[in-house]
C-alpha cells in the first residue's frame, strides 16, 4: 500500500508563506475552477486556501522561540471526515491514500469540516463545495512534467526545503527515514486519526566539549618531554599582539 | 460552533412535527384499547397529522438553506452505511410519507378494522401505519441526535445525552402543541395530553440539565500542545496565517461574549421548561386554548434559544489553531 504524504520540518521552516502562495496559484488555476479570493487587496482579505502558515511563540520572554507552523490536510490514514460525508463526495483513494473531495458530488453541507479536528477543510464560499489539499493530485502524476517537478507545488516552492514529499509506507523513502530518524510526529494523536503528514520537531545542535578534549592527551611533544613551557591558559602571542 | 439558523430551525421544527405526530398517534392507540374516547378522524387525527406534516416540511425547507448545493441533495441518501446525516436524509422523507398517509387515511376514512379482540380492542389499518410512523419518528430522532453525538471531537455533543435530549425536547414541544390542538378540536383529551406534556417536559429538563452539568465539567482532550506537537506550558499563537478571517473563524466560533451565552442559557431554561409548564397549567385550569397555544409558542422560542446554545457551547478542537489574528 502506498500512502503519499508530506513531512514538514519545523526546524527549517522560516514562515515565508511561499508554500501558501504557490499552493493557491497552482490550485486556483486547475480544471476544478478558481479558489475563491475576496478583497485580496482590501481591508478584510479572505478566501479558500489549502495551506496556511501560522506562527506560535513558545516560552516566555526573554526565553522565547518562534515556531512557524504550516498546516494543510494531513491525509489521515483513518480519516474521520470521510465516513460522515452523506454523498460519498469525500473519499480516500486506495491507490495512494490521498483524501479527496469530488466537487461534482459535494452538496456543501459542511459536515466533513466538523468531523476534521484540524480545521483544514474550507468551504469555497462561491462554488459552495468543500475544498482541501489534494496533494496536487493533478500534478504529481502528470507525465508531461519532468520527473523532478512531479511534486506538490508547496514542496517545490519551499526555499528552505522544509517540506518533503513521498510514500510514508515505504520504509526506505526519504519521508519515512526523516520521520524515523529525526523524530517525526503526528498532530493530535489523541483522536486516533493517524495523520499521514508528519512534523519534524525543532532540534538543537549542541556541541559538548570536555576538558580533556581541549588538551591533546596524546601530544607527541609531551611524550618527548618537550612540553610547551607556558600553561594552557596563559596569554599567547596572538593575545599579546591583539592587545 | 457557529449556530446556523437553518440548522436551528430544521432541528426544532422537525422536533415539533415528530412530537405532534407521536402525540396524535398515542391518542389513537389509547382509544383503540378504549382507554380514551375515540376522536373525530378528520378534525383531530387527520388534521393533527397534517399539521405535523407541515412542521416537517417547514424543517425540510429550513435545511435547504444550510446546503451549498441543494440541487444535489438527493445524493445525500447514498452513504447511509456510514453517515448519520445520510440516514437522516432517508428517515425524514420516509416519516413525511407515513405521516401523510396516516393523515390521508383518516381524512378519507380508509380505516378498516383488521380484527377486534374479545375484549373489544380494535386493530385498525391506521394504527398499523401509525406504528410504522412512530418507528420512523424514533429513527429520525436517533439520526438527528447521532449526527451530533457521533462527532467525537465535539466533546460537548459526544454523549448519549445528546440523542436523549433531541428525543425528549422534540417530543415535549409536539405534546405541548397537541394539548393546545386538543383544546380546540378534542376537549376531552386536553388533560390526557397536558399530563403527558408535563411529564415529558420534566424529563427533558432533567436530561438537558444533566448535559449542562456534564458540559460544565468537560476536560478537553486536545490542547495547543497536542495541536502543534510542542511540549511547553507557554505557547501563544501570534498569527493564524491570515487577517480577514476564513471559514475556520466564521463557521466554528459564535463570536459572542460569555455573558451573552449565560443569558441565553437562563433564557432557554426559563422559556423551554418553566414558563410553558405554568402556562400549560393555567391553560388547563381555565380551559383556555389561547393560553395553551401561548405555552407552545413560548416553548418553541425557548427551544430556538436552546438550540442556539447547543451549537454555541460546542468547542471544536480546530479552534486551537485560530486563537488570534
Ligand atoms: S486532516 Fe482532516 S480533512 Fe485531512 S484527512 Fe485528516 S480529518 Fe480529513
Ligand atoms: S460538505 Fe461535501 S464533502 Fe463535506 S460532508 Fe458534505 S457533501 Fe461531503
Amino acid at each position: 500500500m502506498t500512502q503519499l504524504a508530506l513531512v514538514i520540518d519545523l526546524n527549517v521552516c522560516v514562515g515565508c508563506h511561499a508554500c501558501v502562495t504557490s499552493c493557491k496559484e497552482w490550485n486556483t488555476s486547475g480544471s476544478a475552477g478558481p479558489l475563491c479570493d475576496d478583497n485580496p487587496y482590501g481591508a478584510g482579505p479572505t478566501g479558500t486556501f489549502f495551506n496556511r502558515v501560522q506562527t506560535y511563540e513558545v516560552g516566555e520572554f526573554p526565553n522565547t522561540e518562534t515556531v512557524h507552523f504550516p498546516k494543510s490536510c494531513l491525509h489521515c490514514e483513518d480519516p474521520p471526515c470521510v465516513p460522515v460525508c452523506p454523498t460519498g463526495a469525500s473519499y480516500k483513494r486506495d491507490k495512494d491514500g490521498i483524501v479527496l473531495v469530488d466537487y461534482d458530488k459535494c452538496i456543501g453541507c459542511r459536515y466533513c469540516s466538523w468531523a476534521c479536528p484540524y480545521g483544514v477543510r474550507e468551504i469555497d464560499e462561491h462554488q459552495k463545495v468543500m475544498k482541501k489539499c489534494t496533494l496536487c493530485v493533478d500534478r504529481i502524476y502528470d507525465e508531461s512534467l519532468p520527473e523532478s517537478e512531479r511534486k506538490p507545488a508547496c514542496v517545490l516552492a519551499c526555499p528552505t526545503s522544509a517540506r518533503l514529499f513521498g510514500d510514508v509506507h515505504d520504509p526506505q523513502s526519504e519521508v519515512s527515514i526523516a520521520i524515523r530518524e529525526e523524530g517525526g510526529y503526528a498532530l493530535m494523536p489523541e483522536w486516533g486519526t493517524k495523520p499521514s503528514n508528519h512534523y519534524l520537531p525543532r532540534r538543537k545542535t549542541r556541541l559538548h566539549i570536555h576538558e580533556d578534549e581541549l588538551v591533546r592527551a596524546d601530544n607527541p611533544l609531551k611524550k618527548e618531554q618537550r612540553e610547551h613551557a607556558a600553561p594552557v591558559d596563559a596569554p599567547t602571542l596572538d593575545d599579546s599582539t591583539s592587545w | 460552533m457557529h449556530p446556523a439558523f437553518s440548522v436551528i430551525f430544521l432541528t426544532t421544527l422537525i422536533g415539533v412535527g415528530q412530537g405532534l405526530f407521536l402525540a396524535i398517534f398515542t391518542g389513537q392507540s389509547y382509544s383503540a384499547v378504549e382507554l380514551l374516547p375515540s376522536e373525530d378522524s378528520v378534525a383531530f387525527y387527520g388534521t393533527g397529522a397534517m399539521i405535523a406534516l407541515g412542521f416537517l416540511v417547514a424543517g425540510l425547507i429550513a435545511s435547504v438553506f444550510h446546503l451549498g448545493r441543494p440541487e444535489r441533495a438527493w445524493r445525500a441518501a447514498s452513504q447511509w452505511r456510514t453517515s448519520w446525516l445520510s440516514r437522516e436524509v432517508i428517515a425524514l422523507p420516509v416519516l413525511m410519507f407515513l405521516v401523510f398517509l396516516y393523515g390521508v387515511m383518516h381524512f378519507f376514512g380508509w380505516d378498516t378494522v383488521l380484527f377486534t379482540s374479545p375484549t373489544g380492542a380494535r386493530l385498525q389499518v391506521t394504527l398499523v401505519v401509525g406504528t410504522l410512523g412512530a418507528i420512523a419518528t424514533f429513527a429520525l430522532f436517533l439520526c438527528t441526535g447521532m449526527i451530533y453525538a457521533a462527532v467525537k471531537f465535539l466533546q460537548e455533543w459526544a454523549s448519549p445525552l445528546t440523542v436523549i435530549n433531541y428525543l425528549l425536547l422534540g417530543t415535549m414541544s409536539g405534546f405541548t402543541l397537541a394539548t393546545a390542538f386538543a383544546s380546540l378540536t378534542a376537549p376531552d383529551l386536553v388533560h390526557f395530553f397536558g399530563v403527558w406534556t408535563t411529564l415529558i417536559t420534566l424529563a427533558a429538563f432533567v436530561t438537558r440539565f444533566a448535559s449542562l452539568v456534564r458540559n460544565a465539567r468537560i476536560k478537553y482532550k486536545s490542547s495547543i500542545q497536542t495541536a502543534i506537537g510542542i511540549r511547553h506550558s507557554q505557547i501563544q499563537q501570534k498569527s493564524m496565517g491570515f487577517m480577514g478571517g476564513s471559514v475556520n473563524t466564521r463557521d466554528f466560533f459564535h463570536h459572542k461574549s460569555p455573558q451573552f451565552l449565560r443569558t441565553v442559557k437562563l433564557l432557554f431554561l426559563l422559556l423551554a421548561f418553566f414558563a410553558p409548564l405554568i402556562l400549560l397549567w393555567v391553560g388547563m385550569e381555565q380551559n383556555h386554548s389561547g393560553i395553551l397555544l401561548a405555552a407552545f409558542v413560548v416553548q418553541y422560542l425557548g427551544l430556538v434559544a436552546e438550540r442556539w446554545f447547543f451549537f454555541a457551547q460546542a468547542n471544536h478542537p480546530q479552534n486551537l489553531y485560530y486563537q488570534t489574528v
